[in-house]
This record gives structure tokens, C-alpha cells and sequence, in this order.
């Protein structure tokens, strides 16, 4: 078998001590986490060593030894193996490493084998020596003698591993039923559970020295921790605010039938809900448990940060040079505008639009209909014009809850402004869909068959003479008015498209600064081996006679990857129907839904 | 390092770099035919022509410039997305396998499979376009059944050397699984 000995960059050019870490059960390796110097007093080392293991829950233990020979050193040797009888282990790791040379060796002592501590030289300079001198018979003899045993050291950077996370993200305790997670796993779980190892500095004036990765000292750790003090009491109060907003919100009158049915529909309610929600996650006393909790909490503040952000932004831009009164003032002529085109459309129309040929009664009866609703609707209009830059001004607000409430609030507004937009495609709609189900109807009759209610088939049915006749009479006047009817049908529901994408388009814009995960992104583009997909190998050195040496480094997340994990859920405003289903609801003339977008498709 | 003279698929001349390590560490980089001259002269050649075709007869001097941002951009892209400049395979015994493949402008992909998850490595035949061609894989173990293969990662997938280099790789890929 080969053992593979995982070894921390940093310990490279430790003094001589022993090697404490652990051993990854049934799969031959062993993760060395730090190196104790001497000279320790082994009840000592003993000591730290299950207290640190109390302190982890990684079953450490020491692993063996590492020499580092400087002037006046020579001679270890017997030493170094005599404390394997000192720190009783099923296997002994005696590594040594020549000052000037890359390479290091490793000699295995097996207790198990022999009684006693049979030693077995994995790699010795005689093979160099083997090898120079007798080529590739050398080689073979040596492979004897090895007895299948060889090394492999991987070098890993641990400040890396110890803060990187593998992908995809196991939580929580794995299944006893499904295998132990994986030699990588368990030694990238190692690393990141001994912390308590890595607070031992050494500049410590205690009995123990050891080599590992120690932090430098963060940059900025003071307001950090006044950060982390400060956040309580903000918390507690957030889920303060936040309990009195749901008591207000769960009063009685909010729930009567108008009322829910209109906040569910008004776009800048469900994204207050939403906010809400996210407050709650936010406010939670407890810290997060698990990877996958933090990074949501982590781009949940993020995100609320960036759009608050933005708000502030719009503001600044909003209540400067009276750009409020200026939107105010060009929104009614704008309505006006739309009005005076829309009169026109349907004067065209009423005529001969295209060079088709509409039934005339039928055309000017719509036609009047649609132009008394504009009239209406333009009159509304203007009595609404003196409180628009009132609304405007207080509705601007809004943005300094976020860039999401303000282009809220301005699809419910294009919402509330396109109403007469809206009624004409129902009233189009309704006309159109019960000819299209009359004319159905009458075509199973005109064919002696009718719709069975009952069975839910088609049956065929003998009809009375009178009956044929009135009914083909029905068929034949329907379907010599249908293309009037189709034709405005058509232009109102072409009307209501647009204002459906404009709102689409709003509605996906909220819903891309609410989900995109910034945190995790930054976290990729700054410090890449924080979400480690995997790891990658290199080849150090290859010079015969020493062990293979490789090197581990992460390999980042890819960007794709990061934002499908990350991203947070929102409510889905995603459409339900396919691009079929939509065009068949279009062409049998069923309602798209009134306020929410059903058009608009992201993926 | 030996290397002999092998081919691809259709025909153009790839070079096999087999690297020894240690006896159960092997590298195997199969370096693909680099960019030629003339294709790029081609395409480019092609583009601008037509741009001047169409210049010719709206006389803007938008689609010139057009042209020559297009054919940049598509260069670019093709080295960095497309074209491949040598593919690695390193087997390490009891440790993994690990697969990369290099772009002709310095970005590496790379995945490592780790042996547990490894079942076997065996050449196997598809069919691609109007042939039929053989390509190394690596069968990965399904987790719940272990003798059953949950997927296969196919192997020197943009230079697809033919059979007598898979061969190779596959033989010495063999010896070092059948030590571990």
C-alpha cells in the first residue's frame, strides 16, 4: 500500500520535534498538523495532546518524528527512535530532512509487525546508490525489499484548507447508512476542526513550541470585534421592530377579503413581506450554524446593503433640482399623449384598418364603447394631476428602504396608471373568447354532435330540423363578425403586452438585486480558495531515491457554480406557463393574469 | 519521455508525453497540432472581405471597424475557450486520478478524481459523426451500489488520439491501478 502523509507548507523548515496530527482510519493516510520542538517533556506533550483533542473532537495523536538536522545535531537517530517506545502508536513516522535538499525522507517503524519495532526503510540514500550501480536490476531488488510500502508527500498550504470549504457542501452529520465521506473530505474536515491547534503562538512563553500556521493578526480586528459587540443589541433591536411590524400587520382589517386580495397583487407589499422575511433571518440571535446558513445570512446583508446603497442613490438624484416636480409635470401630458394615440388607433379602427373590411355596425359600436372608457379614463386623470407630484414626492421615499421598493412601487404605479389599458384587453378578451367557445359549440351542432357534460366527450346527438337551422344561422352570423371582434382583440392585447413586459422587465430587475448572491461572488473573485470546488495536484520533485513529492492546491469554484449555489430563493415570479401554453391561452382568448407578469422569461 | 509519432482521429500529427514520476506516479500529456497560420489567415481573410463586400454597398465605416473588433474578439475567444493546447492525465496510485486540459492562452481546467470513486479505466467505442472511434474513460463507482457505474469521464476529449496511443495509456494507466 502507499501511505500518504499530508504536510503543512509551513512546517517545511521547522526545527526537529514531533509531528502531532492524525490518521485518516482506512485510508492510509496521515494529516500532520504541527510540530512540537524540543526539547518537551513527554507528559507534557501527552497532556496537550488530549487537551487539544477535547477541545477539537479530532482524534489527534502524535505521529511521529521530524529532524531538521542544523550544526551541531548529528546523531539523532537513536534518539528519534527510542520515542517512538514513548508515545506508543501502531505506526511511527520518523521524517527527516537534509539541510539543502528539497527532498525528505521517511522511514515507517511498524510495532504491529514483529513484536517489537520492526523498521522498515522506505527511502534510503542506498538506493540512489542501488540504482547508480546496478540500473534497473537495482531498482527491481529494492521493489523486494520495499515490500510494497512507499510514501507520498502532499504539501498543502493550511491557512487555505483550513478556511476552505469543498463543494458541493455535505451538512450536518452524514448518513450511517451511505459510505464515510471521502479521504479528502475527511482530511480537509481535519485541518478545519483543529483550530484550538493553530492559537498556540509562538512567541508563547509556555512549555510547549510548536510549528504551524498562526494568523498574523487580522487587519482592522478591533473594530471587527467592537463590530461583532455592537451587533446584539442591533439584532434585538431589529426583531423588536420587526415583531411590532408583524403585529400591525397581522391586525384584523389587513385581513379582510379587499384588502389581502389587493396587497398580494401590489408589488411593493410582496417585496415588504419579502424584506420582512429576510429582517427575520437577519435579527435571529443565534449565530449561524453551518456553512450554508452563514453564506445566506452573509449575502442576505450584503444584498440589503448594496440596494439600500442604490436607494440612497436614487434619492440623491430624486430631490435634487426639483427632479420630482420635473417627472410630475411631464407624466400628465405623457397620459395625455397616450390617450390622444390610443383615440387615434381606434378611429382607425372604426375605419377600414388595413384596407379590411370590418362589419360597420359591429366596428362602431366597439369603436364608441373603447373611445367613451378612454374619455373616462383621461378625465380621472386629470382630476388626479394636482396630488401626482405629491404622491411622487412621498412615493420617492420609499427608496431609502432600497433601489427594490422604489422600481416596486413604479410597476405598481405603470400598474395603476395603465388600468384603461388593461380593462380594454379583458373587455377585448371576454368578447372574443365567448365567440370562440359559441363558435365551437354551434360547429359540433352544424356536424350533428354535441359536448356530453357527463362523460366529457364528444357524443353525436340528432338535433330537430328547427334546431339545425337556427343554429347554422348563429354559426354563420358569429363567424362573419369574429374578424372585427379578433381585430381588436388583437390591438389590445398586443397594448397589454407591452405594459406586461415593461412591468416584466421591473419585476426581474427587483428580483436579480434580491437573489444575486454578492457575498459568495466577492468572496470567489477575492479570495478564491474560500469555495474550493476540489483540489489540484502538482508534481514537486521527481528526483529518484526520495519520496514523490506533490502539491495541493484548491481549485476554486466556478463563477456559475457559485451563483446557482448561492443564490437566494425568492418568491418565484417566474411564469408557470410555457411559451406554448401562452400562446394557445392568447389564441382561445383566456385572460393572462391581471398585475403579475406571466409573459416575461428569464431562463 | 519517449515520444513516438501518433495521430488523431483525423489525421493530424499529436505527440504523447509519457513522464515517470515514480513507479506508481505517471503523467501523460498528449499535446494537440498547434494553430495554423493559414486558418487563421482564412478566416480572417474571410470576415474582412465580406465586410468590405458590404461596405462596398452601404458605405458606412461602421462595419469596417466592426470587422476588425469581430475578428479580434473571435480570436480571442478561440484561444482562451476553444482551442486546446495539451491535455494531462496524472495517475497517482491510491490517491486519484487527475484530469486537465490547457488552453492556447494559459487557462487550465482541471478536475481530480479521487480512487474511491474510481471504478476502472477502460477504452471504450462511440459513435461521432459518420464514425466510429475509440476514446479512454474513467468508470466512476455509484455510491449506493458498488459494483454498478454511476458515470463515465471520458478522457483526451479535444485531441482524440487514435487507438494505438490510447493503447499505451491505458496499459501503463492499468499497471499502476492493478498495484494499488
Amino acid at each position: 500500500m502507499v501511505l500518504k502523509i499530508f504536510f503543512p507548507q509551513c512546517c517545511n523548515r521547522a526545527d526537529s520535534g514531533l509531528l502531532v496530527g492524525r490518521w485518516i482510519a482506512g485510508h492510509d493516510s496521515a494529516v500532520v498538523l504541527a510540530v512540537i520542538h524540543y526539547p518537551f517533556i513527554p507528559g507534557q506533550v501527552k497532556q496537550y495532546v488530549q487537551q487539544m483533542q477535547a477541545q477539537s473532537g479530532v482524534e489527534l495523536s502524535v505521529l511521529g518524528s521530524w529532524s531538521l538536522p542544523k550544526d551541531g545535531q548529528e546523531g539523532m537517530e537513536s534518539f528519534l527512535r527510542d520515542l517512538s517506545t514513548i508515545f506508543p502508536q501502531k505506526c511511527w513516522l520518523q521524517i527527516s530532512r537534509q539541510m539543502g535538499k528539497t527532498g525528505f525522507t521517511c522511514n515507517i517503524l511498524n510495532r504491529a509487525q514483529n513484536g517489537g519495532a520492526a523498521q522498515q526503510e522506505v527511502t534510503k540514500k542506498k538506493d540512489e546508490e542501488d540504482v547508480k550501480s546496478d540500473g534497473e536490476a537495482g531498482g527491481e531488488e529494492e521493489d523486494k525489499e520495499e515490500e510494497e510500502e512507499k510514501v507520498i508527500f502532499v504539501h498543502y498550504e493550511q491557512r487555505k484548507v483550513m478556511l476552505s470549504q469543498l463543494h458541493p457542501i455535505e451538512n450536518g452529520v452524514p448518513d450511517p447508512k451511505t459510505d464515510p465521506p471521502s479521504e479528502l473530505r475527511q482530511m480537509f474536515q481535519t485541518v478545519a476542526h483543529s483550530q484550538p491547534l493553530f492559537f498556540l503562538d509562538k512567541y508563547d512563553d509556555g512549555p510547549l513550541k510548536s510549528t504551524h500556521w498562526q494568523s498574523e493578526g487580522r487587519e482592522a480586528s478591533i473594530i471587527v470585534e467592537l463590530l461583532k459587540q455592537a451587533s446584539v443589541p442591533l439584532c434585538l433591536l431589529l426583531s423588536c421592530l420587526l415583531s411590532l411590524w408583524t403585529w400591525i400587520c397581522n391586525i384584523r382589517i389587513f385581513s379582510l377579503h379587499p384588502l389581502r386580495f389587493l396587497s398580494s397583487k401590489l408589488s411593493t407589499c410582496v417585496q415588504l413581506s419579502y424584506r420582512t422575511q429576510h429582517m427575520r433571518t437577519l435579527s435571529s440571535p443565534k449565530p449561524a450554524a453551518g456553512h450554508t446558513q452563514f453564506m445566506r445570512k452573509a449575502n442576505i446583508l450584503v444584498s440589503f446593503l448594496v440596494d439600500v446603497a442604490l436607494g440612497m442613490l436614487l434619492i440623491s438624484w430624486l430631490y435634487r433640482d426639483n427632479h420630482i416636480t420635473m417627472l410630475a409635470n411631464t407624466l400628465v401630458p405623457a397620459a395625455d399623449h397616450v390617450a390622444k394615440e390610443l383615440e387615434e388607433l381606434l378611429q382607425w379602427l372604426m375605419g377600414a384598418p388595413a384596407g379590411l373590411k370590418m362589419n360597420r355596425a359591429l366596428d362602431q359600436v366597439l369603436g364608441r364603447f373603447f373611445l367613451y372608457h378612454i374619455h373616462l379614463w383621461i378625465s380621472y386623470i386629470h382630476l388626479m394631476s394636482p396630488f401626482i407630484e405629491g404622491i411622487l414626492w412621498y412615493g420617492g421615499l420609499s427608496a431609502c428602504l432600497g433601489l427594490t421598493f422604489a422600481l416596486s412601487l413604479l410597476s405598481d404605479m405603470v400598474a395603476l396608471l395603465t388600468f384603461h389599458i388593461y380593462c380594454f384587453y379583458v373587455y377585448g378578451a371576454r368578447l372574443y373568447c365567448m365567440k370562440i367557445y359559441g363558435l365551437s359549440s354551434l360547429w359540433r351542432l352544424f356536424r350533428g354532435k354535441k359536448w356530453n357534460v357527463l362523460r366529457q366527450r364528444v357524443d353525436s346527438c340528432s338535433y330537430d330540423l328547427d334546431k339545425l337551422f337556427i343554429g347554422t344561422l348563429l354559426f354563420t352570423i358569429l363567424l362573419f363578425l369574429l374578424p372585427t371582434t379578433a381585430l381588436y382583440y388583437l390591438v389590445f392585447t398586443l397594448l397589454r403586452l407591452v405594459v406586461v413586459l415593461f412591468q416584466g422587465v421591473l419585476h426581474l430587475s427587483v428580483d436579480f438585486i434580491n437573489s444575486f448572491p454578492l457575498f459568495a461572488v466577492g468572496l470567489r473573485i477575492c479570495r478564491s480558495y474560500r469555495l474550493a470546488e476540489g483540489v489540484k495536484f502538482r508534481v514537486l520533485c521527481d528526483e529518484p531515491g526520495t519520496a514523490l513529492h506533490l502539491l495541493m492546491e484548491l481549485n476554486p469554484l466556478k463563477c456559475s457554480t457559485v451563483v446557482q449555489t448561492y443564490r437566494t430563493p425568492t418568491y418565484s415570479c417566474y411564469p408557470k406557463d410555457s411559451w406554448a401554453a401562452l400562446v394557445k391561452k392568447l389564441f382561445v382568448g383566456e385572460l393572462i393574469y391581471p398585475w403579475r407578469h406571466k409573459t416575461t422569461k428569464a431562463d | 519521455m519517449e515520444d513516438e509519432a501518433f495521430t488523431d482521429i483525423n489525421g493530424k500529427a499529436i505527440s504523447l508525453d509519457c513522464q515517470s514520476h515514480s513507479s506508481f506516479c505517471r503523467e501523460f500529456t498528449v499535446s494537440s497540432s498547434k494553430v495554423s497560420i493559414g486558418k487563421v489567415m482564412v478566416y480572417t481573410c474571410s470576415v474582412w472581405l465580406l465586410s468590405y463586400a458590404v461596405f462596398f454597398f452601404t458605405e458606412n465605416t461602421a462595419v469596417l471597424s466592426s470587422a476588425i473588433v469581430i475578428t479580434l474578439v473571435g480570436m480571442m475567444l478561440h484561444i482562451h475557450f476553444v482551442k486546446v493546447d495539451h491535455e494531462s492525465l496524472l495517475v497517482i496510485g491510491s490517491l486519484g486520478i487527475q484530469v486537465s486540459s490547457n488552453y492556447a492562452s494559459g487557462r487550465e481546467t482541471t478536475t481530480f478524481i479521487e480512487m474511491s470513486k474510481i471504478k476502472d479505466i477502460v477504452i471504450n467505442e462511440a459513435i461521432y459523426m459518420h464514425q466510429i472511434i475509440y476514446y479512454l474513460c474513467v468508470l466512476l463507482k455509484d455510491p449506493s451500489e458498488p459494483n454498478a457505474v454511476s458515470s463515465v469521464v471520458p478522457l483526451f476529449q479535444s485531441s482524440k488520439p487514435r487507438l494505438n496511443c490510447l493503447v499505451k495509456v491505458y496499459k501503463s494507466c492499468q499497471e499502476i491501478l492493478s498495484k494499488c
